[in-house]
């Protein structure tokens, strides 16, 4: 798979999306493995204030995708992990628009440079479950080769397919290349900063009537270390990346502490749009598709290749659980305390009616 | 009339104490923390349990014979002393929620002698319903169950589903099932059955009754098809009771996992069908079922469901009526849509249910796509359970019968 340099730890590392959470992270990860020379952070924008100081090991160049060509050949660049991608449009940021320019043509101006880039040997491309589209048809659990069977309506869930698309079409034209495609389930944990992490920190939770689908989270955590590995080690191929075991949507509002309000479902897509031109939260069509449909993915592939078992949903939740305990509505102490109440109660009550003679 | 003799003494073979309130379905389950969680909070009230005999004691710590009224009353103290009405009767009632899984502990003046001298009082039945029942609340609301990938919720289907079923096929359809010694012990199994009814009820019930009857209190998964799941509530109520699509994919994780699967080949044409064709079983379809059981090697077990076709005898099908509500048929039965909801309630029809013995697949593995294998398998399936039907109609004269 690997002519022209040694398998193993790459030298020089490009990152894109340094900007951004995951991107930041990954990229001080990478700068502070022995292995790497050298990791670049490739973002148009500058990072957050309070990203920057854990960017201290990583070279910064602030630069468009479409000029990325030039950079991977002049610095002899091994790998290129591309995280820039945006999950919901924002409002502040140029919308849907934006997000599709970033995500799709985003890519495939990375792939075109990669192509051209002679001593590239490894690309890691983070995409998504939302890869296996939503139907009432689809199987329970997904596997790697589980193909869509209709294409998702939500923006993200679209620009994935495509994305997924032309890596595909990258694997035939540079099969010497190293191609890792990650299919991350939503991101959890207790500093992890997404738009499913702020729909469970709210207290009253919307969900959709009569639904109640099974979810999957993976934690940030153990989404970095399988990134990690995939630039350090070899693992070319598409895999599913997500915490063993399923929480239903009702099951993990309710270990949350925070309460369920049902919403019928036709009408749902337009009122989360309305929510959304308000400037409340950023649910998309992708987010009412995952609540009608719930996603669970099969991570054996995973574990096989990488020899790692991220920990299980339960566990990343409750994870989140522990950081974001400021809107707990019901606790568990509340419950078993009410619980021993009413048994109580009636206790009093049977004894007193069996006593009257 | 041997017939009715071996319908008289197998009308009750259906335990009547079936598993509900006494079992332990989270242990069985292994998900062992709700039991754990359901027994803590019911302990603190325990030691103020005293002048009285406590029957169901689960209190672990040895106080014995304490013949006053002010022993170890730490913790509930408190709390009673909170409530200051009749410390005595909760002093009394204060029992654990569950069996006894402690050495049992009583007052002085016991008459009874020491033992799991539990149920002899109605009272403490009762009692340790309402806890339990309680502690099933307060797991529900704290969401501490499990669910596995397909959504199946163990300890809701025993506390809720199975009961309500319950009530469904032992009292008002009075079903008899026999042949369940052929359902497999352990291991993965697919049982396969006739449809019909018009509302899918016979489903329901085989799960159901398999459970109660099967020594391993088995669950059967069922197989549906996707408009169950296109509907809300229904596709909820499905996964969580085990249920999942029809599609190769879900039956062979399943039968790979080792589950005892049930499937309906003949899907809508079997419910749908029309009273006149009753018991006449449809044509099974690709034989998707069977190409499953062949790759994973697991044994079919056929099975005939005699009653499911009067509870909504489908006397006509209005189509158009059905395109536009996009069902795959409307029925119209001598109560539907004529009585309004009262229309919903099933027909008491008697009836039967027989396992037959199981068709061994594993040594056709390597023809899982050999059509002629296939389709030679899924008409033996089908014949069988078309003969088992056959001599069960004879056995049940009377479709309303006793």
């Amino acid at each position: 798979m690997t002519p022209g340099g040694t398998p193993g730890a790459p030298g020089v590392v490009v990152v894109t999306g340094v900007g951004r959470y995951l991107g930041a992270h990954v990229a001080a990860r990478l700068a502070a493995d022995p292995r790497i020379d050298r990791v670049i952070g490739v973002d148009p924008a500058s990072p957050n204030p309070e990203l920057a100081d854990l960017l201290s090991g990583v070279e910064r160049v602030r630069l468009d995708l479409d000029s990325l060509g030039g950079l991977l050949v002049d610095l002899d660049v091994d790998a290129v992990v591309h995280l820039a991608l945006v999950t919901a449009p924002d409002p502040q940021q140029g919308g849907r628009a934006a997000m599709k320019e970033q995500n799709v043509i985003g890519t495939m101006q990375l792939l075109a440079a990669c192509q051209r880039a002679p001593r590239l040997r490894k690309l890691v491309v983070r995409s998504s479950t939302a890869a296996y589209g939503v139907s009432f048809r689809d199987p329970a659990v997904f596997t790697e080769e589980t193909e869509p069977r209709e294409v998702p309506r939500g923006g993200f869930g679209r620009d994935i397919l495509d994305i997924e698309g032309y890596v595909r079409g990258f694997r035939r034209r540079r099969p010497d290349v190293t191609a890792t495609v990650l299919r991350f389930a939503p991101f959890i944990g207790s500093t992890a900063d997404t738009t499913l992490t702020r729909y469970f920190a709210q207290p009253v939770v919307p969900t959709v009537f009569g639904r109640d689908p099974r979810l999957q989270f993976v934690h940030f955590d153990d989404a970095l270390e399988v990134l990690h590995r995939s630039v350090a080690e070899d693992h070319a191929g598409t895999y599913n990346v997500a915490g063993p075991g399923v929480l239903s949507l009702s099951q993990a509002i309710r270990r949350a502490g925070r309460v369920a309000m049902p919403v019928l479902e036709p009408g749902l897509a337009g009122v989360a749009a309305i929510a959304r031109s308000m400037g409340f939260g950023r649910y998309g069509l992708d987010q009412v598709d995952l609540f009608v449909h719930g996603r669970v993915v099969d991570t054996t592939r995973l574990e096989r290749e990488y020899g790692f078992t991220p920990r299980s949903t339960a566990a990343a939740f409750d994870d989140f659980i522990r950081a974001h305990h400021g809107g707990v509505v019901v606790t568990r102490d509340q419950l078993a305390t009410a619980e021993q109440l009413v048994l109580e109660g009636i206790r009093q009550v049977r004894a007193a009616v069996r006593e009257r003679p | 009339m041997s017939a009715a003799e071996e319908r008289g003494d197998a009308r009750y073979d259906v335990p009547l104490t079936v598993p509900g309130p006494d079992a332990e379905p989270a242990r069985r389950n292994g998900h062992r923390r709700a039991a754990a969680a359901a027994a803590e909070p019911t302990m603190k009230a325990a030691p103020a349990a005293s002048d009285e005999p406590d029957t169901s004691a689960d209190e672990p710590a040895p106080a014995p014979r304490t013949g006053d009224a002010v022993p170890n009353k730490p913790v509930a103290k408190k709390a009673m002393a909170k409530k200051a009405v009749a410390k005595k009767a909760v002093a009394r009632k204060a029992v654990a929620g569950k069996p006894a899984d402690g050495p049992a502990e009583r007052g002085a003046g016991d008459l009874t002698p020491p033992g799991p001298a539990v149920a002899d009082r109605p009272g403490d039945h009762w009692d340790r319903k309402v806890a339990k029942g309680l502690a099933f609340l307060r797991r529900r609301l704290a969401g501490d169950y499990e669910v596995d990938e397909f959504g199946f919720d163990p300890d809701l289907t025993d506390a809720v589903f199975h009961p309500l079923v319950r009530l469904l096929y032992r009292d008002w359809f009075r079903t008899e099932v026999s042949g369940v010694e052929h359902v497999p012990a352990e291991g993965a199994g697919l049982v396969v059955g006739n449809h019909s009814g018009t509302v899918a009820l016979d489903a329901l019930v085989l799960a159901t009754a398999l459970h109660d009857r099967h020594p391993e209190r088995r669950y059967l998964r069922l197989l549906g098809a996707d408009l169950v799941f296109r509907m809300p509530v229904v596709s909820e109520i499905a996964r969580k009771t085990g249920g999942t699509v029809a599609c190769n994919p879900d039956a062979e994780r399943l039968l790979g996992n080792g589950e005892l699967v049930g499937v309906f080949p003949e899907g809508f044409k079997g419910v749908g069908k029309l009273y006149a064709d009753r018991y006449k079983l449809q044509r099974f379809g690709r034989g998707g079922f069977v190409s499953a059981a062949l790759r994973t090697g697991t044994p079919i077990v056929p099975v005939a469901i005699v009653g499911g076709e009067e509870i909504y005898p489908m006397l006509a099908d209005i189509k158009p009526l059905a395109r536009l509500l996009k069902l795959p048929y409307f029925p119209v039965t001598p109560t539907f849509p004529w009585l309004g909801p009262l229309g919903m309630v099933p027909l008491p029809s008697k009836w039967l249910i027989e396992f037959c013995p199981p068709i061994p697949t594993a040594h056709l593995r390597d023809s899982a796509d050999d059509p002629l294998v296939v389709f030679n398998l899924a008409d033996q399936v089908r014949e069988t359970i078309q003969q088992t039907l056959h001599r069960l109609l004879e056995r049940r004269p009377d479709p309303f019968g006793p």
